[in-house]
């Protein structure tokens, strides 16, 4: 069993341009806004910037595509939906984005991307997280997920956690 | 395992508000001058109540906060790894990995690779710096499993409440 495989960065779709400023404005968006009554004016003060100019910039890193959601992040775990398992799949390789797609429209899937397949041990190459209020509704909803998308011939597993040692944001520092 | 008891307990505690702020704007959040107000006004309340609200899912740990989720290795380097450790040794090789200010996500999942966590580094020479480090300390090997391709569109996620859209708070 070979596991020392090094880690590449993955060829992605071309990375977004970012300049100091921009770098500097998302150091201090990534811990969130302040709750205050003029968010962007607060943080354009910090960056000696103007609201306008912070506005115009998350925006454009929204736009493309840097930011992938901005808005309220809730907890799942303390609203109620306890259990999570990462589901991994092993899917043809020429079929993978079509599944990919497919899988990744559900809203209790939180994650789905592709990943490389460490064999001979490791056969997945499609991950996605799934929610629920326990296992029962996790395992439901997997059940929705192969059905809708037609994954019954397509080996997978399902691996719930059983124990958070660490969540939070990622800080990019 | 402490699965399958108080589902539903939080429902019950939130007030229809709470539901709303937690629920409606998880994505689209108002990019203006005063966004607490606009909220404030779809959901016919005062600024001062959806900030102090807000405020408060926070303390109480249903918000993790007001801002962006970022894609995956659009800055930074970032990789998901596993490895399998003994059930004798988990909860020092877990406590170990957390000690890296770079490691934001750590779980116990049922399978023989039973530790998972996310690493995010500012850079992929960092990174891999990192994961030799924890392969050195812990005598264990790591499995990298970078992303290669996202096919997720997060819209957040509905919480699934029972929302009276019309009603007072």
């Amino acid at each position: 069993m070979d596991m020392k495989v090094k880690y590449r960065l993955p060829s992605l779709p071309q990375q977004a341009v970012l300049d100091d400023t921009d770098q500097a404005l998302i150091t201090l968006i990534q811990t969130g806004l302040p709750l205050s009554p003029t968010p962007y004016a607060d943080i354009a003060k910090e960056l000696q910037l103007n609201e306008e100019d912070v506005i115009q910039r998350i925006q454009k890193l929204n736009d493309d595509n840097v930011i992938k959601r901005f808005g309220v992040v809730v907890r799942h775990h303390e609203l109620g939906y306890k259990a999570n398992a990462m589901t991994v799949w092993n899917i043809p390789d020429d079929a993978v984005s079509e599944l990919g797609a497919c899988m990744g429209q559900f809203d209790f899937v939180t994650l789905c991307y592709r990943r490389p397949r460490r064999l001979p041990d490791w056969p997945y190459n499609l991950f996605t997280m799934i929610h629920g209020k326990d296992r029962d509704d996790v395992l439901a909803n997997i059940e929705l997920l192969a059905k809708r998308c037609n994954l019954d011939e397509n080996e997978h597993k399902v691996l719930f956690s059983t124990r958070r040692f660490k969540q939070r944001g990622a800080i990019y520092r | 395992m402490q699965l399958n008891t108080e589902n539903k307990l939080n429902k019950q505690q939130l007030s229809a508000l709470e539901k709303h702020l937690l629920n409606d704007f998880q994505h689209d959040f108002p990019l203006l001058s005063r966004p607490y107000k606009k909220i404030a006004d779809k959901l016919g309340t005062t600024e001062e109540l959806v900030i102090e609200t807000l405020k408060q899912l926070q303390e109480r740990g249903y918000v993790s906060r007001v801002g962006a989720v970022f894609r995956a290795n659009s800055i930074g380097a970032s990789t998901l790894a596993a490895m399998s450790i003994p059930e004798e040794e988990l909860d020092a090789v877990a406590e170990m990995i957390n000690e890296y200010s770079e490691v934001n996500h750590n779980y116990q999942r049922e399978h023989h690779y039973n530790l998972w966590f996310v690493l995010t580094a500012s850079d992929e020479h960092t990174l891999n710096a990192i994961l030799d480090d924890i392969e050195h300390r812990s005598g264990h090997c790591v499995m990298y499993l970078p992303m290669l391709e996202d096919f997720h569109i997060d819209l957040g996620f509905d919480l699934g409440f029972d929302l009276e859209h019309d009603s007072g708070y």
